[in-house]
């Protein structure tokens, strides 16, 4: 019995999910699969349990980092000890989570693995984006690598996978609103060190991204200056039932 | 000081004062929320009672005219009322938020231990009252 476990957080995303979820039941098949239906108004929930996904339904919309958050919970519930994010809009190709994979049982040192859009050799059908969120992007990449210490080229991908210490980490302390930057830097405050590998990602087919232009300004000032008290604040190294992680994130 | 604008800010305290008694009275204000309101009644009060004591907390902050000094302590107040409001509003968040994950994640649990259970004892499940699907 594998466990792994991918976890598919989902928001309205009913024409996409099934697909997503075959995808990865096709290509790892190491993995199980969670859907967190993270309080949806269409049947993305049945949809996603019709095509061999577990199904954990929050009872109204918490955010994307709410609702992986519970994902990660839901691993370290069940003894997973290595979890993989993947959008539930199909933008990740399930054939690199065992890149992801390779990669981190290749290094022990690492607890995290990213997968980065901006690494691939060609560029060719790669991902493409708006030149005002290429340069947030950009932005975030800069300021992480400085903060971290590695080169951090996709500081938003939401392709991510953890292992141990680090499913424990986010299952109690995991970032509010727009998570993937901060996670990076959580990560590090708790010395577990991460790598990014490339992937290459699709481009959204259904489903509207969670990150529209009127709030990117919001986005961009909202995480520097999460970045910015997270370097402040005192990040405890967490154990079993310490809850100071958990206080910590009340004062955001 | 003007006398009428100490018998309006007598009033006008002595009513805020009543009123949030009031609410904590017929329980619809928890208390832990009603002392920072009650103080500063209890504040404002005091100043527009005792001139004295208003016109020396006026100089100490230099304000010329009294009366202005009554409103820059109400501001205080108010502002320390929202910053309290907003900590309060962060933490009900944090605990909602974790309180719909913990719903989402045994609601699964329940979900998947009713349909094992179906599996194993069918005869028996199919008498009981059908699952909440």
């Amino acid at each position: 019995m594998p466990r792994h476990l991918a976890i598919i957080p989902a928001y309205n995303e009913r024409g996409a999910i099934g697909a997503t979820v075959a995808d990865v039941l096709e290509h790892a098949p190491d993995f199980d699969v969670l859907v967190i239906d993270d309080g949806s108004t269409d049947d993305t929930a049945v949809r996603a349990r019709a095509a061999g996904a577990a199904v954990v339904q929050l009872p109204f919309n918490l955010g994307i980092g709410g609702a992986v958050q519970a994902g990660y919970q839901y691993a370290l519930d069940n003894g997973y000890d290595i979890a993989v994010q993947v959008d539930g809009d199909g933008q990740h190709d399930a054939r690199h989570i065992n890149v992801l994979l390779e990669h981190l049982r290749a290094n022990t040192n690492l607890g995290m693995v990213t997968g980065s859009r901006f690494m691939a050799e060609s560029d060719e059908d790669g991902y493409r984006s708006s030149t005002s969120r290429r340069a947030g992007i950009r932005m975030f990449a800069w300021v992480l690598s400085r903060l971290v210490g590695r080169k951090v080229t996709d500081p938003t991908s939401g392709f991510r996978m953890v292992r141990g210490r680090g499913v424990e980490l986010f299952a109690r302390d995991y970032p509010h609103d727009y998570p993937e930057v901060e996670a990076v830097l959580l990560l590090h405050f708790h010395k577990l060190e991460g790598a990014e590998v490339p992937v290459r990602m699709r481009p959204r087919t259904t489903g509207v991204s969670s990150i529209n232009a009127s709030r990117s300004v919001y986005y961009m000032v909202k995480v520097l200056l999460a970045i910015f008290v997270g370097l402040l604040r005192a990040r405890p190294v967490v154990e079993a039932g310490d809850p100071a992680a958990v206080t910590a994130q009340q004062t955001l | 000081m003007d006398n009428r604008i100490q018998i309006v800010a007598i009033i006008a305290t002595a009513v805020g004062f009543a009123v949030v008694f009031e609410l904590v009275r017929r329980r619809r204000l928890l208390e832990r929320y009603a002392l920072l309101w009650l103080l500063s009644a209890a504040v404002m009060l005091g100043l527009s009672i005792w001139r004295g004591a208003l016109e020396e907390a006026a100089g100490l902050i230099g304000v010329a005219y009294p009366p202005s000094a009554l409103f820059v302590i109400a501001f205080g107040f108010v502002l320390l009322m929202l910053l309290h409001y907003s900590l309060v509003i962060s933490r009900i968040v944090d605990e909602n938020k974790r309180l719909a994950q913990r719903l989402g994640l045994l609601q699964q649990k329940v979900d998947a231990l009713v349909a094992e259970q179906r599996t194993e004892e069918p005869r028996e499940v199919e008498a009981l009252p059908g699952p909440r699907t």
